[in-house]
């Protein structure tokens, strides 16, 4: 830019109707809801849950606006990630049952630390072994990655069996924090943490940095950013890397947050993390997370006001999103 | 004729399906004791079922994952009928005519949501919406039976006790039932035949091929891919009657289940994807390897090794069944129809 001068490119068009959705969505069900220390409860409990999914769910995302790959064995690092944290609870059980929130973070942080590690690491082998001989093949994709998946999930239970496993939550975690009417879970508050601050490290990452600038030309157009000179091949590992070892992160959060893994527990968070992606547009972080909170705030107040109908709110929900934008609320990729 | 102009091409393919052909028809006199024969049935009703999938996968090239659904939706259609309306053939009329109006309708609002955008929208709404189906069904336990599902009664003539022939062989209605099946599947397998090979199937193949081309040519996708979708899902439901007929029973483990889904993923993969002939080849091989070689795995299973029991328990056969299904899409992905056919 020349000295003294400064041109203004035009800005882009913000939209801001998405984010108004979760407000309006408390917003009428509070009248419904009637009580409003219940409302209180109810839409933190969502939001705490909507964070957890959206870690799980964040994975998805990135890994499909850049590659173009959608990752049907995502369930499965959501599962491997929890596993390999169990693996590890006998050595950190000291500093869990410790009366001290610093020591019981201590010991979550490391969990984490080593379920991401371990999704990390087999989420490279996974791209470099099963998705990368398919890329550019939309079907094959689906199919490998599925194939995958059963057989992850198959050598789980051949390990660690069938059935379901306790994860006891540290101490200080345990109960709730009561303000007047209003209860919050403890460990929820931690998940709305754990949830914020990886939303804010991808926000920045992709926007402010250099590698997020590639990444987001990646999505743009792949060819042209291979033109300029850089290996979108290396760009791809690392963020299917990145996307694994959130999908582990995920699994550790939602292991805790049920206090039981089984080896279905992947596939069942996938499937609604499937839906979270489809309303937020295919690609999109911004949209994943809304989705995300717009899913657990639903189901929280759909199974209050009419449990039988909690089970389709999900559905229900995405119906309407997609019948108001067909592609997800903000669609990355034009393809 | 009969085939649609779509012959097996290829002798041993040929070989193959006659055989298959002959030892389904005349199963009850071949091999006798019931073991037996509900693996015959279980395979004729599975033929039905991934033929259908194999309509979308291999000619219309997208992925559902809510086809259990619609053999569900089958099931319990004709199941639930005999179950409150007593066993008469008028209760398996009104349940088949229900169940399939409630496939195609469902089939077809999941296809418009869903299928206007992109192909992969279409996996994982169908996985959304197929997970949510099977929850629901075992919640409402007061109308499905729940996890325990449904037993009931079939009509006097199709029932074990009725007997037609006592000599040379016994005729009962046991053996009545599963030439009612093995007949309505020869039928729904010889119409989609014919479907995939009209104009109408031509068109699905050229938008398999290339989406672009076949719209620029004219053709509305959407509406192809839609009529696709609502002739799999009736397919899938009648295949789930015959499946109800046959099991005296329906229940979310044997037709709702993920479990089944991936089943039928894997025959029609490992079978051959875009010809219906791979169905009929995937399904066989898998239903006889689902009953047989989880006997043999048990003999490896006795090895004392570590770790390497639990990876052979017969429990653990789904595990093998990956492995193969990974490696027969990167090696062979026309599965074991194409490559017999390729040698010819």
């Amino acid at each position: 830019m020349s000295a003294g001068k400064t041109f203004k490119l035009p800005a882009r068009r913000r939209d801001i109707a998405p984010l108004l959705l979760v407000p309006l969505l408390a917003l009428a069900a509070l009248p419904l809801i009637g009580s409003f220390s219940t409302w209180v409860t109810l839409t933190l409990a969502g939001v705490a849950m909507g964070m957890i999914i959206f870690i799980t769910a964040s994975g998805l995302t990135l890994v499909f606006g850049l590659m173009d790959v959608l990752n049907f064995g995502h369930g499965a690092f959501i599962s491997i990630g929890a596993y390999a944290a169990i693996v590890l609870v006998p050595l950190v059980s000291g500093l869990m049952q410790a009366d001290s929130i610093a020591a019981n973070l201590g010991a979550l942080m490391a969990l984490i630390a080593i379920a991401m590690l371990v999704t990390g690491v087999l989420g490279y082998a996974f791209e470099r072994i099963i998705v990368m001989p398919v890329y550019g093949q939309p079907l094959k994709q689906i199919l490998v990655t599925v194939g995958g998946m059963i057989v992850a999930e198959q050598l789980i239970i051949a390990i660690f069996g069938p059935v379901q496993i306790v994860l006891p939550l540290p101490t200080a975690f345990r109960g709730s924090l009561v303000f007047g009417d209003v209860a919050v879970e403890r460990y929820r508050l931690i998940a709305v943490a754990v949830g914020l601050v990886i939303f804010a490290a991808m926000l920045l990452v992709l926007n402010r940095t250099r590698l997020g600038l590639l990444i987001r030309a990646g999505v743009e157009n792949g060819e042209m950013v291979e033109a300029l000179g850089y290996h979108i091949r290396r760009l791809f590992v690392g963020v299917f890397v990145a996307g694994s070892a959130l999908a582990g992160l995920g699994g550790v959060m939602w292991g805790f947050y049920r206090e039981a893994l089984t080896p279905r527990m992947g596939m069942d968070v996938m499937v609604l993390a499937f839906i979270v992606v489809v309303i937020g547009g295919l690609g999109s972080v911004g949209g994943c997370f809304i989705g995300a909170l717009l899913v657990a705030v639903t189901a929280n107040y759909a199974g209050f006001l009419a449990p039988k109908l909690a089970l389709g709110s999900n559905i229900l929900l995405m119906a309407l999103i997609l019948l108001w934008r067909s592609r997800g609320l903000y669609p990355v990729t034009r393809r | 004729m009969i085939l649609s102009g779509d012959p097996p091409r290829g002798r041993t393919l040929a070989l193959l399906l006659t055989v298959i052909f002959a030892g389904l028809a005349l199963a009850p006199f071949l091999f006798p004791g019931m073991a037996a024969l509900n693996v015959a049935a279980k395979i004729c009703y599975f033929v039905v079922l991934a033929a259908s999938y194999d309509l979308l996968l291999g000619y219309t090239g997208i992925v559902s994952f809510a086809h259990t659904m619609f053999f569900g939706i089958g099931g319990y259609g004709a199941g639930l009928a005999l179950y409150n309306f007593g066993p008469s053939w008028s209760s398996i009329a009104v349940g088949t005519a229900a169940a399939l109006v409630l496939a195609v309708a469902l089939a077809l609002v999941i296809g418009l949501l869903s299928l206007r955008v992109r192909a992969i929208f279409f996996a994982m709404i169908t996985l959304a919406v197929g997970s949510a189906f099977a929850i629901l069904a075992s919640q409402l336990s007061s109308f499905t039976g729940g996890e325990d599902g449904r037993t009931f009664r079939l009509p006097e003539a199709l029932r074990p006790g009725f007997q037609v022939l006592n000599s040379p062989v016994a005729v009962n209605g046991r053996v009545l039932t599963y030439y009612l099946v093995f007949f309505s599947s020869l039928i729904l397998f010889l119409l989609m035949l014919r479907v995939v090979n009209s104009p109408f199937g031509r068109v699905l193949q050229a938008i398999r091929e290339n989406e672009f081309r076949a719209e620029a040519l004219g053709y509305r996708i959407v509406i192809y891919r839609s009529i696709a979708n609502c002739l799999a899902a009736a397919a899938a439901a009648l295949a789930g009657v015959l499946s109800a007929l046959w099991l005296r029973y329906t229940g979310p483990a044997v037709t709702l289940s993920f479990d089944t889904m991936l089943d039928i993923l894997l025959m029609v993969v490992i079978g051959g994807m875009g010809t219906l002939y791979g169905a009929v080849l995937g399904a066989t091989i898998f239903v006889l390897a689902e009953t047989y070689m989880q006997s043999l795995m048990a003999v490896v299973s006795h090895a004392s090794l570590p770790l390497l029991p639990r990876l052979f328990d017969p429990d653990r056969w789904l595990l093998w069944l990956g492995v193969l299904f990974v490696l027969s899409v990167y090696f062979f992905p026309f599965g074991i129809v194409g490559r017999l056919r390729k040698r010819h």
